[in-house]
């Protein structure tokens, strides 16, 4: 057994974290977009939308269903071939869209079953002061259901970011694609991958802090 | 008569159970009407029909100028109807994440298009009425039952409705809140609001209604000033209940 080498450790952490802005830009971008899409396909699902209701479940089921590394491959891969307009479609891009699809079939669930754990009287109390659908979704139910979710939400966007990771089998240079390339060049393998994994655990672990946090004060504004 | 508020042929069934056999009922403006009956007679239903919280199979409900016929009603029309008729719950149902305050202003700035500074104003003022001008930013989770469905009077008042409808507002209360809401209900009725209110609490329907409707079994059996309902009812039924009532 060798020992592990230390000082090229060290020197790898100001390179790897040049690339945190990277992997936090794609799990930041794609959780927003992932929070959007999923609620969306959350009402259509709560109302129980004609059609569309179908069409989401099927989308739900695909996303659910088959593997991340599969669907970004398919679409940084894939697609292309079929639509022209996509050909030179960059890594990140192809990512950040990925993961956005990926985790919003996931979310789309977790918010739904929050929203269906909004009391009945909340829709009543909304629909009788004459607020349009829309109105009621957004202001009452909404919010209370995020309440509920929040907790879910935060360890799916906890996954995402390790999640981004794959994006570096799109060529796309961040933390992990930084740390193959160092290690390609200097066969240190485990060093520039132990650098990597306590990266990952460390954003992870301060998410975490912040997530119980949340928690805490999203309790304590209901009880003021 | 003259009626501010008309309901002709309601009619209202959940499955193959007719829940309501055709109401008619006319209110005139300012008058306080007074619904009591057994439990499970449609009172409640009717209430939430004229709100459209239950959507009625056919009937003719007019607010003034606005007619609603429940078979072909739109959208938009069912929202004029709401905004024109303000429901005070039995469990209150404030809005769970909103404060006191916010649940009175929700109905003025999202539904009336108030701006913000005056919606909050108006709330204030009627924070004050509902004698909970400290409560404000107080949560529902914070408040007694009491001084929840004050807000939740609050919030209705604030919509200015035409009709206010009252679903047994003080059933779900423990004992000790009941005076303070059926005084704030009973300033209300003093300010002649046009309001139809289910309850069990006869002598306080006695004070203040107008006239007192008799139902069961999804029709009206009778109704007249309290006197007459509560003194010389014509209907066995009605004597029947109200024996049974004390
Ligand atoms: N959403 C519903 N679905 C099915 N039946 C209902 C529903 N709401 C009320 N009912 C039935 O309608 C009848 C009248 O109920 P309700 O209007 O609540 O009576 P009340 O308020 O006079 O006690 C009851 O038999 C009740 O079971
Ligand atoms: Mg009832």
């Amino acid at each position: 057994m060798r020992p592990l080498d230390t000082a090229y450790m060290m020197d790898l952490v100001p390179v790897i974290a040049g690339y945190v802005p990277l992997t936090l830009f794609m799990a930041i971008v794609a959780m927003i977009a992932a929070l959007v899409l999923a609620s969306m396909l959350a009402i259509v699902r709560v109302l129980r939308v004609p059609v569309l209701d179908r069409v989401v479940a099927v989308f739900i089921s695909f996303f659910r269903g088959t593997p991340l590394l599969v669907q970004l491959f398919l679409f940084y891969f894939g697609l292309p071939q079929m639509v022209p307009a996509m050909t030179g479609i960059n890594g990140v891009t192809a990512a950040i869209i990925g993961l956005t699809l990926h985790f919003s079939a996931y979310m789309a669930e977790s918010i739904r079953g929050a929203i269906l754990g909004v009391d009945r009287s909340q829709w009543e109390a909304a629909q009788s002061i004459g607020m349009t659908q829309g109105q009621l979704l957004r202001r009452i139910i909404l919010p209370q259901g995020a309440r509920t979710a929040a907790p879910t939400l935060m360890n799916y966007f906890i996954d995402m970011i390790k999640s981004t990771s794959l994006a570096f089998t799109l060529g796309v240079t961040e933390m992990m694609g930084a740390a193959q390339k160092e290690a390609a060049g200097s066969f240190l393998y485990l060093e520039a991958f132990l650098v990597v994994a306590i990266f990952y655990w460390i954003i992870v672990e301060v998410l975490s802090v912040g997530q119980r946090r949340l928690e805490t004060s999203l309790g304590k504004a209901v009880a003021r | 008569m003259s009626c501010q508020i008309e309901i002709t042929g309601l009619v209202k069934r959940f499955g193959g159970n007719t829940v309501l056999d055709g109401i008619d009922l006319c209110l005139e403006p300012g008058e306080r009407v007074a619904i009591i009956g057994p439990s499970g007679t449609g009172k409640s239903t009717l209430l939430r029909c004229l709100n459209f919280l239950d959507r009625p199979d056919r009937g003719v409900i007019r607010l003034g100028d606005l007619s609603v016929d429940a078979a072909r009603a739109s959208r938009a029309e069912v929202l004029a109807l709401r905004r024109r008729t303000a429901f005070v719950f039995q469990n209150y149902a404030l809005f769970a994440n909103k404060t006191a305050r916010a649940n009175i202003i929700e109905g003025l700035t999202t539904v009336r298009g108030w701006p913000q500074d005056k919606a909050r104003a108006r709330a204030d003022d009627i924070l004050a009425q509902i004698g909970l001008g400290d409560r404000g930013d107080s949560y529902p989770a914070a408040m007694s039952g009491g001084q929840q469905q004050r807000v939740g009077i609050g919030r209705a008042m604030a919509l200015d409705a035409d009709l206010m409808l009252f679903d047994e507002p003080t059933s779900a209360l423990d004992p000790e809140w009941v005076g303070e809401v059926l005084d704030l209900i009973r300033r209300i009725a003093d300010g002649r609001q046009t309001m139809l209110i289910v309850t069990h609490e006869m002598q306080f329907a006695r004070e203040i209604a107008d006239r007192v409707v008799f139902m069961e079994g999804g029709r009206i059996v009778e109704q007249g000033p309290p006197a007459q309902i509560f003194g010389r009812a014509q209907d066995d039924r009605t004597r029947a209940f109200l024996r049974r009532v004390g």
